[in-house]
């Protein structure tokens, strides 16, 4: 290859363009200056290749070399992916910290996966069988709750001609392939480039939901597995919330959590708390099926440009062995900035609000990514990319391009909403603006394996939330005396629905998650303490009586019932019942 | 490549606090220069962008009188470093950390870049001690903790400098035997102000364990830019290799996006949100991620910046980026200043997002919590009513909205107001929080636990 090595001509910020690098190709990454900080050329005119760097460029300046390394952004894929904490382009941050101390030090590396760790592969093909890209050749208890699949490479087939049991780390030959350009070896990792989508046999649409212990999720806006979903707020609404409490009780097989240009502490605390917490499903902490990429605020921009995509790699390379997988980058708004911060020193014409023309593809490109697919490998199983993006409009404006652009592309829509979290009702998700297209594999699903009523209940109370706010305009007039009996009684209903079942203390270990059935009783409870107090007004009961009556405390209770406590909800629908027809005697 | 003097005076061009030198050679981005002028001064100066043999250099003390024909430039192959020493304690320090007191110089016991490392995430600690600033409406409702970040939104005339030199007076921590600094990072406000702060620090002795930063409202603008990095350079040092618990103290943020969005324009960048750069959020996040605590160290930074907001809007870009990376904010409301309140901290919107981690037994009080929710609660219920009361009249209250309309107006009166010197404990803190709830009939306090009720609820009243 002609000019593997260049020199700098410019450097601004996070921006080095250099020359003499013939023969270099777009997103080829590079090494620059003395120190070989790592960079990735993102422009190429004549002679003068742009690249962008993921260290900060102090003490770079022009006539320091640039060395190519032929190859473009690329992630390690294999077992030791679980449990790790990388930052924007893989590099192990507990391992820096182990070897350089508590602070990044420029130019330093380290592997991905650590090869310090010895795996055991159990082989499941044989010698002889024909396998193609997908095939899995044998796998590897990677974690408690994750066997790892050890598949021929995308693009690569032919016959097995050794394979056995082996121990050892992730450089480890497991098995030898002849294929029709010859024999090559197959070990536990491969590498993979970034940027460019991991290959699928077919994609499919969603069938499944993704449950995830919300209750107003859950309920009213339910995501899919291989679904697409936002989650857009002002600062202080509750955006990381949502995603900690999707990464912590979602059932997804494997979560891949992305802090893109966010805060450092917020990392730290998944970190300490994952280990602790149980899956609810397993019973295994969820650290053992959580990878991490923290590229924080104060790390360089273009790293952080590059997370999301280190992210969603390392996420299909997991639906690949047939997993459901989850992934949430917190925040896209911090992207897309860092896309805005290179273009604006590239010099580029600035589309709406100095954010580069190709903001709109380049979020679409992402969120395609997700999806639920037939994998590629003989046996067509199934896996799934979950993608749930938090955006951060500019002082809470949803008509700013970020918001707008994801709108267009996602299914799902948590629209979050300031006064809600000012007045702490959390999550703060407006019931009213937001959106779910996976509502009907939602009712389906439930209707069938949880309760024929699941979608009809659904639909009342969102008609009486619905009804709420037209009362609550009226009231705001000419106060709540001018509203009808039964319109009162609907109030109250609607009262008990957001305070007592849309309402979700993430902080509470007995509120913090709620599984499909009880949703149901919940919801089902209110329903029938509303049906019941029409029916009472309409028997004769005083409208101050039914509002007041005292089994309204263990309504608002209820959400604190033990998971395998079923019979107390029929306890507390037989108080209503009693309680009202005590008044009507 | 650095032992080569190099001076040139080959300056092509100067635009606002700009300065493009030609024909330089081994020049690097970031890189110190000095600008020397005809009469002996000298000028610091910084690379924002190299190009071929064309360097722009950043004129800190500005580039007013400069001119291309009489200055010479010296590249001084070395970034932004300042030298440190525990000596800086009890000293006062001007933007470019020259002392501006009458004390020696420092002598620097190790030079370190002012732009600082990123923290490992993955070496952080988790933020979860308890800081009394002796102040109830922090310290119960919204509270701080050590490594946190927690700024004050406020709005121009109103006591946000005051009640920053409260907190940094009374900042004591619960365990004793620990060491504790102030580091105050003074950006672009007044004579007056700095004034102010010098001769409180001074009078409470609380000088001794401070470091002062001081750019004045016509020292140049640009020195802004690395005076809060210079500022949290030496809270790092004390904090991380000095066992240290430090708080900082920076103000006013807002000057220094404004000095930001100088340099941007003079660099003729393509503008955000009223004319701030793109890259406002990324930038301040270098300062205010520079909080924190580390795992193994003794020490930790605290951070309090100030800002005032513009027509006192939250959507302003300055407050509106601040809160998406600080960790909560106290508001400061106009109104109950108006009142004659002091502190008048709005503390409805206020919000400490750590606050779950530092409280409750063994850290504050069993009770804390429980308090800290019903205050909230029965505070924002008597507000609502109060505001129903002016639309619709005050008899459309209920007995009980009347209740919380008095519960409201003696939580600001009792509560909410305390004197500038008056240093609560959080048990009194909390004892007045309770002597407030005993105006409520208990079943109205649905937020507390019985067990609390039983114990701290008010005998008689
Ligand atoms: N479900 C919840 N239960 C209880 N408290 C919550 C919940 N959601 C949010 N909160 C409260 O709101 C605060 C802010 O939430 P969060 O950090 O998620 O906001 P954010 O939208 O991510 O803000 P930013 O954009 O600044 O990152 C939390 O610290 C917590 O106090
Ligand atoms: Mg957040």
């Amino acid at each position: 290859m002609d000019g593997m090595k260049g020199e700098v001509v410019k450097v601004s910020g996070p921006l080095v363009v250099a020359s003499g690098l013939g023969g270099a190709r777009m997103y080829e990454m590079v090494r620059v200056g003395e120190l070989g900080l790592f960079g990735e050329i993102i422009e190429i005119k004549g002679n003068e290749y742009s690249i962008q760097t993921y260290e900060e460029t102090e003490g770079i300046g022009p006539g320091q070399p640039v060395v190519r390394t032929g190859e473009p952004l690329s992630v390690e894929l294999g077992p030791g992916l679980i449990r790790s904490i990388y930052d924007g382009i893989q590099r192990p941050l507990d391992t820096l910290a182990r070897d350089f101390g508590e602070y990044i030090v420029r130019g330093t590396q380290r592997p991905a996966l650590d090869r310090t760790k010895t795996w055991d592969f159990k082989p499941v093909a044989g010698v002889g069988d024909t396998v193609k890209g997908g095939d899995v050749l044998g796998t590897v208890q990677e974690s408690a709750l994750v066997i790892h699949s050890i598949m021929v490479p995308p693009g690569r087939s032919g016959t097995v001609r050794q394979i056995g049991p082996v121990t050892g780390n992730v450089d480890t030959r497991v098995a030898v392939i002849e294929g029709p350009e010859g024999t090559f070896d197959i070990t536990m990792v491969q590498r993979w480039p970034v940027r460019d989508p991991r290959p699928a046999k077919r994609k499919i649409p969603p069938t499944q939901t993704m449950t995830t212990g919300q209750r107003i999720i859950d309920m009213f806006f339910p995501i899919a597995k291989g679904g697409t979903a936002c989650v857009p707020g002002p600062f202080g609404s509750g955006k990381t919330v949502v995603q900690h409490q999707l990464a912590k009780w979602a059932d997804a097989q494997i979560v891949v959590y992305v802090g893109c240009g966010e805060r450092g502490n917020e990392m730290t605390d998944v970190l300490m708390e994952f280990p602790h917490l149980k899956d609810p499903a397993s019973g295994q902490p969820l650290m053992e099926r959580t990878v991490l990429i923290a590229n924080t605020s104060n790390m360089p921009v273009a790293a952080r440009e590059a997370s999301v995509f280190t992210g969603i790699s390392i996420a299909e390379y997991f639906r690949d062995m047939g997993y459901s997988v989850a992934l949430m980058a917190d925040s896209t708004s911090r992207w897309a900035e860092a896309m805005r911060e290179i273009s604006g020193r590239l010099e580029e014409m600035p589309g709406e609000e100095g954010y580069p023309a190709y903001l709109g593809s380049r979020i679409a490109g992402f969120y395609e990514r997700a999806g639920s697919v037939i994998c590629i490998g003989s046996d067509d199983r199934r896996g799934s990319v979950s993608i749930i993006g938090a955006v951060s409009p500019p002082g809470g404006d949803l008509s700013e391009p970020v918001v707008q652009t994801t709108l267009r592309v996602v299914k799902v829509y948590w629209g979050l909403d300031d006064k809600l979290a000012f007045a702490r009702h959390f999550p703060a998700i407006n019931w009213l603006t937001s959106y779910s297209l996976y509502q009907d594999i939602a009712d389906t699903d439930s209707d069938s394996s949880i309760d024929g009523a699941w979608s009809t209940n659904r639909k009342r109370a969102m008609t009486i939330l619905q009804k709420e706010a037209e009362l609550d305009e009226l009231v705001r007039l000419v106060g709540i005396d001018a509203l009808s009996y039964e319109d009162r009684l609907l109030m109250q209903a609607a009262k008990i629905i957001r305070e007592d079942f849309l309402h979700q203390n993430a902080f509470d270990d007995r509120d913090t998650y709620t599984s499909l059935h009880k949703q149901f009783r919940l919801l089902n409870l209110i329903l029938r303490y509303y049906d019941e107090i029409r029916t009472g007004l309409a028997d004769g009961a005083t409208l101050d009586a039914l509002l007041k009556l005292n089994v309204l405390e263990d309504i608002s209770r209820a959400k604190l019932i033990p998971e395998d406590d079923p019979g107390r909800f029929s306890e507390i629908e037989a108080d209503i019942v009693n309680s009202i027809r005590a008044l009507i005697w | 490549m650095g032992n080569i003097i190099r001076e040139y005076r080959t300056i092509k061009e100067i635009v606002g606090p700009l300065m493009l030198v030609d024909d330089v050679e081994g020049v690097t981005y970031g890189e110190l220069a000095d600008i020397k002028m005809e009469d002996g001064s000298v000028r610091r100066g910084r690379v924002l962008e190299v190009h071929g043999k064309k360097a722009m250099v950043q004129v800190f003390e500005g580039t007013r009188g400069l001119s291309p024909e009489e200055v010479k430039v010296k590249f001084l192959a070395k970034g932004m470093e300042f030298g440190m020493s525990v000596d800086m304690l009890g000293r006062v320090f001007d933007g470019s950390g020259r002392p501006i007191d009458d004390g020696p110089a420092i002598i620097p016991e190790k030079y370190l870049n002012v732009n600082g490392n990123q923290i490992n995430p993955y070496a952080r600690d988790y933020p979860n001690e308890f800081i009394q600033t002796g102040i109830s409406t922090i310290d119960l409702l919204n509270t701080l903790v050590r490594g946190q970040k927690l700024p004050l939104f406020s709005g121009s005339g109103l006591p946000h400098s005051r009640i920053a030199a409260q907190i940094a007076r009374q900042a004591a921590v619960l365990k004793t035997g620990e060491k504790f600094a102030v580091v105050f990072a003074a950006m672009g406000i007044t004579f007056e102000e700095a004034e102010f702060f010098i001769a409180d620090f001074r009078k409470t002795g609380a000088i001794e364990r401070s470091v002062l930063f001081i750019n004045l409202a016509d020292d140049p603008p640009i020195e802004r830019l690395t005076l809060p990095r210079m500022a949290l350079t030496t809270a790092e040092f004390l904090a991380f290799e000095k066992d240290m618990h430090v708080l900082v103290i920076l103000t006013d943020i807002t000057n220094y996006c404004e000095a930001l969005r100088e340099i941007s324009a003079a660099r003729k960048e393509v503008p955000g949100r009223r004319g701030y750069p793109g890259y406002l959020y990324t930038d301040l996040s270098t300062i205010y991620e520079r909080a924190g605590r580390i795992k193994g160290k003794n020490g930790s930074i605290t951070q309090i910046p100030v800002l005032t907001m513009p027509e006192d809007d939250k959507t302003h870009p300055i407050p509106d980026l601040t809160g998406y990376i600080t960790e909560g904010q106290i508001i400061i409301l106009r109104t109950l200043h108006a009142q004659g309140i002091y502190p008048p901290v709005d503390v409805l919107p206020s919000l400490s997002r750590l606050k779950d981690k530092g409280i409750g037994a063994g850290k504050t009080r069993e009770d804390h919590s429980d308090v800290m929710n019903q205050l909230y609660a029965a505070y924002a219920q008597g507000k609502n009513a109060r505001e129903l009361a002016v639309v619709l009249g005050e008899s459309a209250l209920t007995d009980e909205d009347i209740l919380f309309v008095k519960f409201s107006d003696a939580f600001e009166d009792r509560f909410i107001r305390q004197g500038e010197y008056e240093n609560r404990t959080i048990e009194e803190s909390l004892r007045i929080g309770w002597e407030l709830l005993g105006m409520l009939p208990k079943n109205l306090l649905k937020r507390v636990r019985d067990e609390f009720i039983e114990h701290y609820y008010p005998k008689s009243s």
